[in-house]
């Protein structure tokens, strides 16, 4: 049963992401990645973590919303029904990706762990709370400073006309 | 009162609640000016309209477009009615609820957001200009209303110190949040009425786009969406309840009655609503949502906040 | 579930994604693989937290920072595919190559 909990997830998540770059419609890719994201939301429910898995959902879904609308407005082709190759290097790149696979597993399997220091809280999110406003505080504060930052940076650049012609200005 | 789990069974109770408060909303509607029964006469025949309507949806045989993006379509048709269970898992009716999630405030919220991805197929797939129009238009509104319903959501969760509804829900026991957190709860079904694309921030599905994302559905299709839209504004409306009226909290009645009642009667002044307000163009609902909602619930989060590290 | 499953997952995640961030020619697809690199860094964050130092909350910090990253980079990416847009009319990398030389 535990096993089924793991692996149904998990081969979903794999399953989806390498939809993402076979489908033809941008509609289906940027939902299939949305797909991926949920199940590894799922993922994260399994290891008590059921704070952050929710907030992965949630972010990652709002996300791919937006993301959906951008790849639609850049890509041609972006219904997916005149299909098209829009990749380079394919054999290269795949070859690549599976020496990074065979190797991280590599690390994975054959590193020694350590063992396992303390059991899991009460309420993780409690902790995690407590932790982002104690220890962490300092982390999330440059996180924010790098938020707002990212803000005003993308609208400098992505946006054609200044705070000073709201109303469009002669373009 | 206090909120424990319910068996596996209940799951099935509530369901059938949220199916008859969708259909009273649906004949409310139907029975009000300004609803979807549009000129038909006063009288029984028009708040049967919902019944005969439903008689003829399933009847009626599906048209589909030259293009569709069938898989898409199907996710995008099925998701409200969905989502809305789903949200109301997490919904304590009296003492009991469906789905005991620790985190069940931010659930309602992920489940809200989902159906920015719902709501978007459901205007993308059937490959047509209105339907497209629609899905554009909900995300540009959710972008505008999302923001101040998060912050909605977490006054009352940091009244009672828990993301966990049921424990929001014990936490007033003295006294209700709708008290000393009104702006969150009117942001709240502002936020309710705009993922359920009702009244005044009824644009994605709007009459000037032919019904938007709606335009394109007939038959078992149309039902279901339209079934989702009210069963999206009762799933709002009971955590509405939930949140900042008590919950099951009240004299006499045992508390599912209570929770029941007062669900309906929050969907009953979302719906009456409905006719009486304004529609609001999508570039003002998002101009609204960040001038004015998110500064003023900001400040209603301030303002519990305090109050919560002054009461220690 | 042991971590050894979770690391191989996230190494599969990070893989697909690495072989969609190298092969795609379009910007957008090509952030869509780095997403997919950061989703399994995701997950080998939350399975060290649980299989290796649950009691701090360091591992969840981890997840938190992560995927704020995630934001920043798509924010930070859609921009500069705009910008490169409206200047050149351009939306792929083997075409935006002035920081070659």
């Amino acid at each position: 049963m535990e096993g089924l909990l793991f692996w149904s997830p998990a081969v979903v998540a794999v399953g989806a992401g390498i939809a993402v770059f076979r489908v033809d419609s941008m509609a289906r890719a940027t939902y299939a990645l949305a797909l991926s994201f949920v199940a590894v939301g799922l993922e994260l429910l399994l290891l008590d973590l059921a704070y952050l898995g929710v907030v992965t959902v949630l972010m990652m879904v709002m996300e791919m919303a937006i993301m959906a609308v951008f790849m639609i407005m850049f890509m041609m082709n972006s219904a997916g029904l005149m299909p098209m190759s829009m990749v380079h290097n394919r054999r290269g790149a795949l070859a690549l990706s599976v020496g990074v696979f065979l190797s991280l597993a590599a690390v994975a399997l054959l590193t020694p762990w350590p063992e396992r220091r303390g059991t899991v809280p009460e309420d993780p999110t409690r902790s995690v709370g407590t932790g982002v406003m104690e220890t962490k505080m300092l982390v999330m504060m440059g996180v924010g400073a790098v938020l707002f930052t990212t803000i005003v940076a993308a609208l400098v650049l992505a946006a054609s006309r200044s705070r000073y012609d709201v109303r469009g200005g002669r373009r | 009162m206090t909120v424990e789990a319910a068996p596996a069974w209940a799951a099935l109770p509530v369901l059938a609640a949220l199916l008859a408060l969708a259909s009273a909303a649906a004949v409310l509607d139907a029975a009000s000016p300004g609803g979807t029964a549009g000129a038909a006469p006063r009288g029984p025949a028009r708040a049967a309209r919902p019944l005969a309507e439903t008689a003829r949806l399933l009847r009626q045989r599906r048209h589909t477009t030259a293009v569709r993006d069938g898989l898409l379509w199907q996710v995008g048709v099925a998701g409200p009615v969905v989502i809305a269970a789903l949200m109301v898992a997490v919904v304590p009716f009296g003492g009991q609820v469906v789905a005991d999630v620790p985190v069940g405030v931010v659930w309602f919220n992920a489940m809200d957001v989902c159906l920015w991805a719902v709501v978007w197929l459901a205007g993308w797939s059937p490959d047509s200009p209105y339907p497209l129009v629609g899905g554009y238009r909900y995300l540009a509104q959710a972008l505008g209303y999302e923001l101040p319903l998060m912050f909605a959501l977490t006054a009352p969760a940091v009244a009672a110190g828990s993301l966990d509804v049921g424990t929001v829900v014990e936490a007033q026991d003295g006294l209700w949040f709708v008290v000393w957190m009104p702006v969150a709860f009117l942001v709240l079904l502002v936020g309710v009425a705009g993922f359920s694309l009702w009244g005044p921030l009824g644009a994605p599905g709007g009459g000037d786009v032919a019904g938007g994302v709606f335009a394109e559905a007939s038959g078992v299709d149309r039902l279901l969406l339209l079934a989702g839209r009210y069963a999206l504004l009762t799933a709002g409306a009971a955590m509405a309840v939930a949140l900042f009226l008590g919950g099951g909290a009240g004299p006499w009645l045992p508390g599912w009655l209570w929770s029941l009642l007062k669900t309906l009667a929050v969907l009953g002044c979302l719906v009456v609503l409905r006719g009486r307000l304004p529609g609001v163009r999508p570039q003002t609902v998002v101009r609204l949502g960040w001038v004015v909602a998110l500064p003023v619930v900001l400040l209603q989060v301030l303002a519990v906040s305090i109050v919560v590290v002054v009461e220690g | 579930m042991t971590l050894d499953l979770f690391l191989l997952l996230a190494a599969a995640l990070f893989a697909v994604g690495l072989y969609g961030a190298l092969s795609q020619q379009s910007v957008v697809m090509v952030m869509m693989g780095l997403e997919l690199m950061i989703n399994g860094v995701v997950v080998a964050a939350a399975s060290f937290w649980y299989f290796v130092a649950p009691a701090q909350p360091d591992g969840q910090v981890l997840v938190l920072v992560v995927i704020s990253a995630m934001t920043v980079e798509m924010a930070m990416g859609f921009a500069v595919v705009t910008l490169l847009f409206r200047a050149k009319d351009v939306d792929t990398t083997d075409t935006a190559a002035e920081l070659k030389r």
